[in-house]
């Protein structure tokens, strides 16, 4: 036996939480697309912790997309920010406001 | 308290304390790797409840490949490395709404009379879990993979400099 349902979920709680403040208070692009990591983290777990309490693998199944999904997410955040810093930018969230203008 | 779940409280304060450290620390790098920290703890947590396939993929995935492409990233472009903590003042908002939301889903959560028994430890092999992920999720799996493709496009489109573009051009012209 290990821990209950509900302390599964209230650490899968305060990793999104944390994840979201991250995401919403940091400027760099960088430590926002981390935050966002942190939140799909958050939301793997409590997909893993209620596979185990109703007992079915589906939880599990839901992992594994999920983490294809941050890869593709990473990886695309990751070139949208050496893009813009090859034109001229900076890190700042702030300063990617010029879509479409060819630099 | 069992062993497993003195794992899973020492692997849930580690990760949470390392979130923390990363949402706050100046310097790119740091944070970055706190953040290996945490994504290692996700991976300790999610073995202890019997997942030991997405554990190992989480290491393997998240610390591994996507946060060493995070550091190249940092080194590629040189970001600029401030030191210490940010100011407080900054989490301020943020910090109240995510409070809210922490306040209603802690209700939630401890609405549900079910949810404090406790689990039973259970193991799923990676086999079970590659046999249901491709008998009952293919269609999933293969969204996945049609947008990892479309992401590598992408970045491929997004990643070639001004020589790279000319190159293309001068190849469609001769």
């Amino acid at each position: 036996m290990i821990v209950p349902l509900s302390h599964v979920l209230a650490v899968a709680a305060l990793l999104f939480a944390v994840g979201g403040v991250m995401a919403a208070a940091r400027r760099s692009i960088l430590l926002i697309l981390i935050g966002v990591e942190f939140m799909l983290a958050a939301a793997g777990l409590a997909f893993a912790g209620a596979g185990l309490a109703w007992n079915n693998l589906d939880g599990q199944a839901a992992v594994i997309i999920i983490m294809g999904l941050a890869s593709a997410e990473a990886g695309l955040g990751l070139a949208l920010l050496v893009h813009g810093r090859r034109g001229g930018g900076t890190d700042r969230a702030d300063s990617y406001d010029r879509l479409g203008e060819e630099s | 308290m069992t062993p497993l779940g003195a794992l899973f409280y020492l692997f849930a304060a580690l990760g949470l304390g390392a979130a923390v450290l990363t949402a706050t620390r100046r310097n790119p790098v740091h944070a970055v790797c706190c953040a290996v920290a945490v994504f290692l703890s996700v991976g300790a947590m999610l073995a202890v409840l019997g997942a030991p396939l997405p554990s190992v993929l989480t290491v393997v995935v998240y610390a591994g490949a996507i946060m060493v492409l995070f550091l190249f990233v940092i080194m590629l472009l040189g970001l600029p490395a401030g030191d210490g903590t940010l100011p407080p003042g900054r989490f301020l908002v943020p910090a109240t709404l995510a409070a809210a939301t922490l306040v209603a889903l802690f209700a939630l959560i401890g609405a549900d009379p079910t949810a404090k028994t406790l689990l039973p430890a259970a193991m799923a092999g990676p086999a079970a879990v590659g046999t249901i992920l491709f008998d009952k999720y293919w269609l999933a799996v293969e969204a996945v993979s049609i947008l990892l493709f479309a992401a590598l496009a992408a970045v491929m489109l997004l990643g070639r400099g001004k020589t790279g573009r000319k190159i293309a051009a001068g190849g469609r012209a001769a």
